[in-house]
């Protein structure tokens, strides 16, 4: 979520009103926006001899880009709080009649395909209100164009420059001009290394660096006033005297572009000096069929059902009064005149967010206010409790395992491949294993195929603990599973490891003995278990014996050599190889820093179930 | 045992016993002088917890001589045996002769000058030292005398005194007032521990004497088991979801596609959460199968699904105007680690529309999970890439905002957690969407319990559920309020191989209802 600091005292003098923190509180409350910090009692910073005002530390919902600055947080309250109406926005032409035109070349398809504009006239900047400007920009950029990858800002001096515009795409080398704030031009190619560690736009060269074309845009005498989404030129750089601001927008999102349009326009209209009138810009892009005329500021007309927003809201409104509580919501809206249960609201072109009557039925019950709402039963229908079938079998074990004197943990499921391998003298055949694309850590690289890796890290963080350590965890590892949709698969572990100064191979071997038993599983003895096959699948196989396992010795590396053994379960006629308990191979022990002998046990659950 | 000194027996025990019967009350510091304090300690205790005696501790302190005190307790003070040597030599001596009959030249170094100053000595006419007074008081060796042997001097102003010429120094001495206890006896009755089945067997137990079990101390260490505190909240949860008719989600899946991690939940392909900052992808296997049905008995129509939502994100659909964007069918079958459990809550939803209650309807569903989930975050003391997400939803027709409220305050009752507030908020799927707020009493302030909403048509209607069934969702995570409730302040202590083993061996029961 976004968090804007407003001036305190010029947000109370725009408001009409004092608050108390706890009342303004209230207030942001109430509206869905969240006071973060009241600055009035903190130190603040001291620039130019002077402290920094008092600032309110607003959090913004990431669906309101029209409060994303001062303005729009002081005008939606002032609209909630019913003491302004909506500004009616409005498109002026020129005297001339004439639209400024921004041509849209072709190649511009191969880099950033889509551009808009609008002209602010006449416009009167004070420090805050363009600082308000330069800001609201930068949260836009950051927020809506997801850091400027799918729209881009640039505002110009529009006295500087001369329409017609072009939007083109050219080879780097063939663009030069004077970034803003810089003193000497550059190409884009040199450009690209100018700012290469340049802390705020260093980030965005990636955007465009390896486009054959960058984007540019140019006014009538070849004049660069932008290469989006980098930088602004400084020959068209605004100042605190610009009186006429020329917006590009340009975008690889067609949607996104037109709403960042709205949101500039719309919030820093007012300053015009005939407050809320926007010039209109010409498009001419005939390659893509986006000609057009910029921006479209007319409210978008939907309707929205009586019923459904009182079913929703557990209210008995008339279309009247909910067409009232919109109002607070900056809509302005009107029952239909030709049916009863319809009401016609205008969504202005701030509301980007609002994209079904769901969205206007919540703005009903804020305006209402979510905590007046009449409270009903939570739902009519009696359904069934029913645990899952495997968590249910994992507790089972959890219990017994924990009455049988084990102690819990919870280790992490990501682990690093090493952990997971390596240190237990594994293997990665390649068909195992789920791995991670972005870890941010080497903590984190795959999904655990064992529960032993993190009930290993578990003891080695408890050496101060007195021995023997008894710990065990019941939990999902995850394998790869190519015929699945989702291309993996979880299984259910149990899992116990033993640590202290003599091995307790055989205190491991009876917590399995126990845990089956108490699964109904009998003991056979070897001599009544079948050899054992190394698939971990169910065999099909010999009648006349029962159900029950045995355990077979191994030579594994995990293991100390003749210390080792793989549990098989037959059930049903069917065997498997569930699992395998033995010392751990000293080796092992050393990777993961343990100096006493640790036995382990782990066997797969779910064939239980 | 007792280090006994002093021509004793050895039975250090017997010796306090012979003692007291022929006084009531001993003084170690007399009966005993010579036996250490720490020995006698222990005898003492002996007797004590058998009730054979009783005894009081005395700690004082006490004037002890230094070396050079006990010399001039025993000789004199170093004038005085000046002027004695010279006291037995009326012609007097040199000071060669002098140092010879006192036999330490030191003595005679500091003893004459002291003794000139007392006009005890003068130097006689051949320069031969002679004496002067006739008798002389050598009080510090009285002094010294005094206290070697009372330990004490009537006049303090003395002790100071000596104490500053460094003659002496004090010492911390204890020693015991030692009083006959009710079971006094000159033997020391073999004492038995415990009652066994022997001493039942042959009546022993009728006549042993048994040691006073000691109800200061705990009792036996139980090695007992324990279940991880995590997982005892999440027990509690998981019982008041079951008290309250919910069915639990079979949420044993930790890797998603896109699809339902997001496109199906109405998240936008570009939303931030999206991210490879937010979000884990998987790189091996490489990427997902289009939603299929996998086993017999699932009849859904995945294709239908699929184009439903590709068409609701990219031109909208179900009244709504969509978020007009070319939807990217790879996007959607991306493999994810993931990011809430509500993926699953899609798919169980998607099933529920195929369902037939008996009126031909979908009918009421309650559904559930605890389970964990990945964030690709940095990790601090409040977040891991890992944690439980609790997750509630409710099925069912004509439900509105207010029911979603009472529910939310039943929920929280069974948590001890009262009065709760609700403030709007955005989340992508679900609207209107509110988060859950409490008044903590401890912090004094409103803090978040917990995020609910509506699911959103767009959502809901590409599954092809009636537009009339409402679904409530709402989550909050397993360790936020395990954490505000034992105040453990860094996630690292409750989740993960880090979490010490004493904490969980040690952690109480949970009872979530109790504040």
């Amino acid at each position: 979520m976004p968090t804007i600091s407003v001036d305190k005292a010029e947000l109370y003098k725009a408001l009409g009103q004092e608050y108390t923190t706890e009342g303004f509180e209230t207030l942001c409350f109430e509206f869905g926006i969240e006071l973060d910090e009241d600055t009035s009692n903190t130190e603040r910073p001291i620039v130019n001899g002077k402290q920094e005002p008092a600032q309110l530390k607003i959090e913004i919902p990431a669906n309101r880009y029209d409060m994303l600055c001062f303005e729009g947080i002081a005008l939606m309250l002032n609209i909630f709080r019913e003491k302004t109406p909506l500004p009616n926005y409005r498109l002026v032409t020129p005297k001339s009649g004439k639209l400024e035109t921004i041509t849209v070349h072709p190649d511009t398809m191969k880099v950033r395909p889509y551009v808009s504009g609008a002209i602010l006239r006449n416009i009167k900047f004070t420090q805050e209100n363009y600082d308000s400007f330069i800001s609201l920009q930068d949260k836009l950029h950051q927020n809506l164009a997801r850091n400027r990858t799918l729209v881009a800002i640039g505002t110009h001096d529009l006295d500087t420059i001369k329409g017609p515009f072009t939007y083109e795409a050219l080879p780097p080398k063939d663009i030069k001009f004077k970034p803003l704030n810089q003193t000497k031009e550059m190409t884009g190619e040199e450009m690209m290394t100018f700012y290469e560690k340049d802390k705020h736009l260093g980030k965005f060269l990636n955007i465009i660096r390896d486009k054959p074309v960058y984007p540019v845009i140019l006014d009538s005498k070849r004049t660069v006033c932008s290469m989006p989404p980098i930088i602004n030129s400084d020959h068209s750089k605004i100042t605190l005297d610009t009186r006429n601001v020329f917006i590009d927008i340009t975008a690889t999102d067609r949607t996104k572009l037109e709403i960042v349009n709205n949101i500039i326009v719309a919030m820093f209209s007012q300053y015009c000096a005939e407050p809320f009138t926007i010039e209109p810009v010409e498009v001419i892009s005939k390659h893509n069929s986006e000609s057009r005329q910029v921006p479209d500021i007319s409210p978008r007309k939907a309707t929205a059902e009586v019923d459904y927003i009182n079913a929703c809201c557990g209210l008995t409104e008339t279309p009247e009064r909910i067409c009232s509580l919109l109002t607070k919501m900056c809509y302005s809206a009107t029952p239909s005149n030709t049916d009863a249960n319809i009401i016609n609201v205008s969504v202005p072109p701030t509301r980007a967010d609002v994209l079904h009557q769901c969205d206007i039925m919540e703005d009903v019950a804020i305006a209402y206010g979510f905590n007046n709402l009449p409270r009903t039963a939570p739902s009519k229908a009696s359904t069934i409790a029913q645990p899952l079938m495997v968590n249910k079998l994992g507790d089972i074990v959890r219990m017994e395992a924990a009455m049988a004197g084990w102690s819990e943990v919870m280790p992490l499921i990501l682990c690093s491949h090493d952990e997971n391998f390596a240190w237990l003298n594994r293997k990665d055949d390649g068909s195992t294993a789920v791995r991670l694309a972005n870890p941010k850590t080497a903590e984190y690289q795959i999904v655990r195929t064992s529960l032993l890796p993190g009930m290993l890290k578990t003891i080695r963080e408890n050496k101060k603990h007195s021995v023997p350590i008894k710990v065990f965890e019941v939990s999902d590892v995850a394998f790869k599973e190519e015929s699945l949709e989702r291309k993996s698969r979880n299984e259910r572990h149990f899992a116990a490891a033993f640590y202290s100064k003599t091995s307790g191979f055989e205190v491991v071997h009876g917590l399995l003995d126990r845990v089956l038993l108490m699964l109904k599983t009998a003991f056979l003895t070897h001599e009544e278990g079948l050899k054992g096959d190394e698939k971990l699948e169910f065999k099909g196989d010999a009648e006349g014996k029962g159900d029950g396992y045995w355990i077979e010795e191994i030579d594994e590396p995990t293991f100390f050599q003749g210390h080792a053994a793989a549990i098989w379960l037959r059930l049903g006629g069917k065997q498997a190889r569930i699992g395998e308990f033995g010392i751990l191979h000293p080796s092992v022990l050393e990777k993961f820093e343990l100096r006493y002998p640790v036995s382990t046990l782990e066997i797969n659950l779910e064939v239980f179930l | 045992m007792a280090n006994v000194q002093n021509g004793s027996t050895g039975d250090l025990p017997s010796e306090i016993l012979q003692a007291l019967s022929q006084k009531d009350t001993i003084l170690s510091t007399e009966t005993f002088p010579s036996i250490k304090s720490t020995d006698l300690k222990g005898a003492l205790d002996r007797l004590a917890s058998r009730s054979m005696i009783a005894y009081e501790t005395i700690d004082r302190e006490e004037p002890v001589l230094e070396a050079e005190a006990l010399q001039i307790a025993e000789n004199g003070s170093h004038e005085a045996r000046v002027w004695e040597a010279l006291s037995k030599k009326m012609e007097g001596l040199t000071v060669a002769e002098l140092e010879a009959a006192v036999g330490d030249k030191s003595v005679v170094k500091v003893g004459q000058g002291k003794a000139f100053k007392l006009k005890w000595i003068e130097k006689g006419k051949d320069g031969r030292l002679v004496k002067l007074a006739d008798s002389i008081d050598d009080t510090a060796r009285e002094h010294l005398q005094v206290i070697q042997k009372t330990k004490t001097y009537p006049d303090p102003k003395v002790i100071t005194d000596l104490k500053k010429r460094k003659l002496l120094k004090m010492q911390k001495v204890i020693s015991f007032k030692i009083q006959k206890g009710p079971k006094f006896a000159l033997e020391i009755a073999k004492e038995e521990t415990d009652l066994t089945a022997d001493m039942l067997a042959s009546g022993a137990w009728k006549t042993a004497t048994f040691k006073p079990y000691n109800f200061k101390s705990l009792g036996a260490d139980q090695n007992a088991g324990a279940l991880h505190p995590l997982n005892k909240v999440r027990h509690e949860f998981r019982q008041i979801f079951f008290e309250m008719g919910f069915e639990e989600m079979p949420t044993n899946k930790y890797v998603e596609t896109g699809f339902w991690n997001f496109d199906a939940l109405f998240v936008p392909q570009q939303h931030p959460a999206r991210d490879l900052q937010d979000t884990f992808y998987i790189s091996d296997p490489k990427t997902a199968d289009k939603p299929h049905a996998e086993d017999a008995n699932d009849k859904g129509e995945y294709e239908s699904y699929w184009k439903n939502v590709q068409e609701v994100h990219q031109k909208g659909k179900y009244g709504s105007i969509g978020y007009r964007y070319p939807w990217a069918e790879d996007e959607s079958l991306r493999l994810v680690l993931r990011t809430h459990t509500t993926a699953i809550s899609t798919a169980m939803l998607h099933k529920l529309a195929l369902k037939k209650g008996p009126d031909g309807r979908p009918p009421p569903a309650r559904y559930f999970s605890i389970d964990r989930v990945f964030r690709n975050e940095s990790v601090d003391a409040t977040h891991l890439a890992e944690f439980h997400q609790v997750e509630g939803v409710i099925a069912d027709y004509g439900l509105s905002l207010g029911g979603l409220m009472e529910f939310m305050e039943i929920f929280f009752h069974k948590m001890g957690i009262e009065d709760l507030r609700f403030k709007p908020a955005y989340n992508p799927y679900t609207e209107p969407s509110m988060e859950i707020f409490s008044f903590h009493k401890g912090l004094n302030k409103l803090v978040e319990i917990g995020n609910s909403g509506m699911f959103r048509p767009e959502m809901l209607e590409a599954m092809g559920l009636p537009k009339d069934m409402r679904v409530f969702g709402w989550g909050l995570s397993l360790e936020r309020p395990t954490m505000i409730k034992y105040k453990v302040n860094n996630i690292r202590e409750l989740l993960g191989h880090k979490v010490d083993l004493s904490f969980i061996e040690r952690n109480p029961a949970v009872r979530l209802e109790k504040t």
